[in-house]
């Protein structure tokens, strides 16, 4: 098992030279270890804090946010298992959880309705975009993001960057709650098989 | 909304994208929806790609001195209960191949894991003990009526059940396990339709192990969970691996 990196695929993960390292580091925090819990923070607040801005948006949210997932990294260590993908893998996977719940928590569902109307499906890719051509990593997103038919793309920016409920997609996009599910799971299949993401 | 084929719900909760109660809902159902799970891992790191490919936006400088002294004050999980999500179960009944591969993996572990024993002083008493208690294992690996449940804990682990009715005994076979938390050992337990009760300690040293548990006095089948050093009385936390006894 110590040969899988299930998340990175089989080449090193571009842009990000730490993987590996990183998972051990990760586990040593689950043995109480502050220091490597200060490397973890180190390597990973960057694309943690980024990721909480994108979908929490309020400047003082996503703070409270990220403290939130720093600490949950710190208390929740001991679940990390390398063999079922990286480090980075699973700090965004509880950050994104954590920024979601604040965004449906905050929000009534009128606000929330309102906040998906005023975020263009196009918005957060191109926002995305824009700051790409830097790391190669996001140049592959990017690019397999454009392998995406529109109506997937749509669909998993809005619940994936928006924080929204597969049915206020089907709201905000008007379509039948099927069909963005469907779409949902064949566009996260696609990104998949386009990234050589395997776990 | 009854058009609900849930195997579809995989994408919109690798994105947290399925509201509060059919989250539970799918969650539950990962718990015995191998091929979901298996997606569901794959769909999960995906959506993180696109987490990492969001602009990297430094915190605040004095965020990273908050959160260091912020940990000081938080009390860390144990290690590591695997969630039964991917925990899958098999029940077969123990074909000859794989009977022999107990066989040879009992005699790697060599020196097993007799909790019974411990108390042998001199080096010889404990290697009669050990070759008793060789010869007891694989008195039930081999018995005429053994029938093997395996089951695939996270991290690689595998628990394997051998049980045989007949000599009222069964076999616990371990291998690959996570070392269990300092001060802490894996417990195994009888399972009497829900009521555990004691069946014996791994040795916290071994990560791999066969265990020999005698009086199975129909118990259903066998618990590990993970208990301070020395046991408890009754299971302190959730299992970790739950085998019924195949019949």
């Amino acid at each position: 098992m110590n040969s899988m990196h299930p998340a990175d695929g089989p080449a090193p993960r571009p842009g990000d030279p730490t993987g590996t390292g990183l998972d051990e580091r990760l586990r040593a925090v689950a043995l109480g270890d502050e220091e490597a819990f200060a490397e973890v923070y180190d390597a990973l607040s960057g694309p943690v804090f980024g990721l909480v801005r994108e979908v929490v948006r309020d400047p003082a949210q996503s703070e409270e946010v990220m403290q939130e997932v720093m600490i949950e990294l710190w208390r929740t260590a001991a679940r990390f298992d390398p063999a079922k993908g990286s480090a980075r893998t699973w700090a965004l996977t509880l950050a994104h959880r954590r920024a979601v719940d604040r965004v449906r928590s905050e929000q009534s569902q009128h606000r929330r309705e309102q906040r998906a109307a005023a975020l263009s499906p196009e918005v957060p890719y191109d926002t995305v975009a824009e700051q790409v051509e830097s790391r190669l990593e996001r140049r592959q997103v990017r690019r397999c993001m454009g392998t995406l038919t529109q109506l997937q793309r749509e669909s998993v920016t809005l619940a994936y960057y928006g924080g929204l409920t597969y049915r206020e997609v089907s709201e905000r996009l008007s379509l039948p709650l099927g069909t963005v599910k469907t779409r949902l799971r064949d566009g996260l299949i696609r990104l998949r098989d386009c990234l050589g993401v395997t776990a | 909304m009854k058009h609900r084929n849930i195997h579809l719900d995989t994408g919109a909760y690798a994105l947290n994208a399925l509201p509060a109660r059919e989250h539970t809902e799918f969650s539950r159902h990962l718990r015995t929806c191998e091929s979901c799970a298996a997606e569901v891992r794959e769909l999960v790191a995906t959506a993180a790609r696109l987490g990492g490919a969001a602009a990297d936006d430094r915190p605040p400088p004095d965020m990273r001195d908050r959160v260091l002294q912020g940990i000081r004050g938080v009390r860390q999980e144990r290690p590591a209960p695997p969630t039964p999500a991917w925990t899958d179960r098999i029940t077969r009944r123990l074909p000859g191949f794989a009977l022999a591969a107990s066989v040879a993996l009992a005699a790697v572990f060599g020196g097993v894991a007799w909790w019974q024993h411990d108390q042998a002083q001199d080096a010889r008493a404990r290697q009669q003990a050990s070759d008793t208690a060789q010869a007891r294992l694989t008195g039930v690996l081999t018995a005429p009526d053994a029938r093997t449940t395996v089951a695939r804990l996270s991290g690689g682990a595998a628990a394997t059940v051998v049980y045989s009715a007949q000599r009222n005994q069964a076999v616990l076979i371990a291998s690959d396990m996570a070392a269990p938390p300092s001060g802490s050992v894996y417990q195994v337990w009888f399972d009497h339709t829900g009521h555990m009760t004691p069946a014996g300690l791994m040795d916290p040293a071994r990560t791999s192990a066969a265990v020999l548990l005698d009086a199975v006095d129909g118990a259903s089948g066998v618990g590990i969970t993970v208990e301070p050093a020395g046991g408890s009385v009754q299971p302190t936390s959730a299992p970790i691996a739950l085998l019924p006894f195949a019949t």
